[in-house]
């Protein structure tokens, strides 16, 4: 059994449904519920209806992450080993017939990166590739992790999809975290942003928690990105899966991310237009449905939102990121995956935090954890 | 006011209050919290430490005369991660003290008793004063002492919940029959539950969620110190007993008249 078999006996109407005949008495008793909330009120809670209640919703998303998670904030970083790529995805930079300069990091650039990046004190790591199973397959992902190990005390990986023996051979080479958006969890339109490559295979990827479940993993990150599909319908999907993930797999964190379509080199503009009042509709529903769940934010979003969001249930933000191979110690340019928002410096995003009362963390693993 | 010394192995404790470094909105919060709490033993978790360097920032604001550290193994979820985390903490902190805590359940945090007396087992024969973090269970605490933890740390609640002693019958039924010091771990939300706990008789008290996100940790931390100590002393000075209604006559024995 895995995610697939629940999935099935949800529709993408349905769902949509599910969350849009809610009323504003659903939205009251799942503010007001003691205890664990449930699907339905999650899909109150993220449905037009509750926008009325948004201050309360971000009242409550404070006050349990708070409880959780205390006045603190963590820091990390990607780094991108390759931007090599054989998929099209029509949102993405790095999409195959994008004309931009590939370039995969050996093991000299690695560690200019790498003496680059701990330069600004971060100890959570984030290793970015496309999807090229030649030259960026579990072969150099395994070495990759082995050349970065010993310097970082949490490593992630954020790469294409790979069946249960990979994940486990990363895992022993010190992988803690995997972070893999199903991008939308429409079925029948997914194929249209995915019309060639392996990503292409809707079902692989849905299942790809479960076998990340199955090998230990420590930690799973969900998303959908934001402007594909409706947004509403398609949170209501990761409310599910994680819901089903916290059952099955109950010795791995989750984290949610919330990337919101930016501007790329030859890519679409988004379908769907998400607002800031949606984002931070959003984001108060997944903290007010799962207080354990981490929410981490990206240098996507600009640096004034970025500010505000920091006390409405953010556990995790990324800062001084770039989204090119070498973008931290090697000079010429790549074309980048996206364009970053806040170009701040990790030290400024840290003062920041600090000026708003909560302990910027850079460190809150280690490698010995397994 | 003095209260009687608590020990834990070698170690002499004037203060029953221990204190969870977690979730301060700043390493100087936290400092101040503990200089206000007056505790003498700090938890740090290994993981929060960043070990191969010389100076830590989260260690060096717990650098207070007086105050130990107590290491913990946050994040493990097996006996094998422990031991391994256990002997990293030793050599890191200079301290055999280790608040043992195993929980593989990421969510409520909750302790893997199977896993736990197994680290103990194994960390009592390397010389480590294991301070276990379990749940309100009465017979693994008896367990515990016989595999060598030098105090047990039950839950009043599930961790960073506030509740309070849900587990209170278990609690008592622990402090009962311990050999070794009870310390009330986890759930204390409010300095009244804190005294609660003592007056049960349990050793002492751990206390994070509730000072560190208090809308001032420091007045917060120090509400605790007062409240530890008088539950400390209503307990030393022997409550009397609760009744509902005021003492009846006797009306089973009254028949054998005066003596």
């Amino acid at each position: 059994m895995t995610f697939l078999d629940t999935f099935e006996c949800h529709s993408w109407e349905g769902m949509a449904e599910r969350i849009n005949s809610k009323q504003a008495a659903d939205v009251e008793r799942a503010l007001n519920r003691h205890g664990k909330r449930d699907l339905d009120d999650f899909c109150a809670l993220i449905s037009p209806v509750a926008v009325p209640y948004l201050e309360q919703m971000a009242q409550l998303s404070y006050k349990l992450t708070r409880k959780r998670f205390g006045n603190t904030t963590q820091l990390y970083i990607p780094m991108y080993l390759s931007n090599e790529c054989h998929n099209i995805c029509t949102y993405c930079g790095f999409s195959v017939h994008n004309k931009l300069e590939r370039r995969t990091l050996n093991q000299q650039q690695i560690m200019q990166e790498v003496a680059a990046i701990k330069s600004h004190g971060f100890e959570h790591l984030l290793l970015v590739t496309g999807e090229a199973n030649r030259t960026v397959g579990v072969e150099y992902l395994e070495q990759a992790l082995e050349w970065v190990r010993p310097y970082f005390s949490s490593l992630s990986m954020e790469v294409q999809s790979l069946d249960q023996a990979d994940y486990e051979r990363l895992i022993k080479k010190g992988l803690n975290s995997v972070l893999l958006y199903q991008e939308t969890y429409h079925r029948n339109n997914y194929k249209q942003y995915h019309p060639k490559g392996k990503k292409g295979n809707f079902e692989y990827r849905l299942e790809t928690p479960d076998r990340l479940g199955r090998a230990g993993i420590h930690r799973i990150g969900l998303g959908t990105l934001l402007g594909l599909e409706d947004w509403r319908t398609d949170a209501g999907f990761i409310a599910l899966h994680l819901g089903y993930l916290e059952r099955q797999y109950w010795q791995t964190k989750y984290s949610i991310s919330l990337p919101r379509l930016r501007p790329a080199a030859g890519v679409q503009s988004p379908n769907v237009e998400v607002t800031d009042r949606d984002f931070v509709q959003l984001i108060c529903a997944y903290r007010i449905y799962s207080e354990n769940v981490e929410i981490s934010l990206s240098t996507r979003e600009c640096p004034e939102f970025r500010d505000h969001l920091l006390k409405l249930g953010i556990t995790s933000m990324s800062a001084g990121s770039k989204t090119e191979p070498g973008g931290y110690s090697i000079e010429e340019e790549a074309l980048e995956q996206f364009e970053i928002s806040d170009e701040r410096s990790a030290e400024e995003v840290a003062a920041m935090i600090r000026r708003q009362g909560f302990e910027p963390v850079w460190k809150d693993w280690d490698s010995v954890l397994g | 006011m003095k209260t009687e010394p608590l020990k834990i192995a070698e170690h002499t404790f004037q203060s029953r209050l221990f204190l969870g470094t977690g979730k301060f909105g700043s390493n100087q919060l936290m400092h101040d919290a503990v200089v206000a709490s007056g505790s003498e033993l700090v938890t740090v978790a290994l993981r929060r430490v960043r070990l191969q360097e010389q100076e830590d920032e989260v260690v060096s604001h717990l650098q207070i005369p007086g105050v130990n550290l107590l290491p913990n193994t946050s994040g493990v979820r097996t006996a094998k991660e422990a031991v391994l985390a256990a002997q990293l903490a030793r050599e890191a902190l200079q301290t055999n003290l280790l608040k043992l805590e195993i929980h593989p359940d990421p969510r409520y945090l909750l302790p893997d008793p199977i896993e736990t007396l197994a680290a103990t087992e194994i960390l009592a024969r390397e010389g480590f004063i294991i301070l276990p973090y379990i749940n309100a269970d009465p017979v693994l605490c008896k367990r515990l002492e016989d595999a060598g933890a030098a105090a047990v740390m039950p839950l009043g609640a599930p961790i960073g919940t506030n509740q309070g002693l849900q587990t209170r019958a278990m609690l008592e039924i622990i402090i009962e029959q311990s050999t070794v010091p009870v310390v009330v771990d986890a759930g204390i939300g409010a300095p009244s539950q804190a005294a609660e706990a003592m007056e049960m008789g349990a050793d002492a008290v751990l206390v994070n969620t509730a000072i560190a996100v208090a809308g001032d940790p420091v007045v917060m931390a120090e509400a605790f110190k007062m409240a530890t100590l008088s539950g400390r002393m209503a307990y030393e000075a022997r409550l009397g007993n609760v009744s509902k209604a005021a003492e009846a006559s006797s009306p089973l024995t009254a028949f054998l008249g005066q003596e």
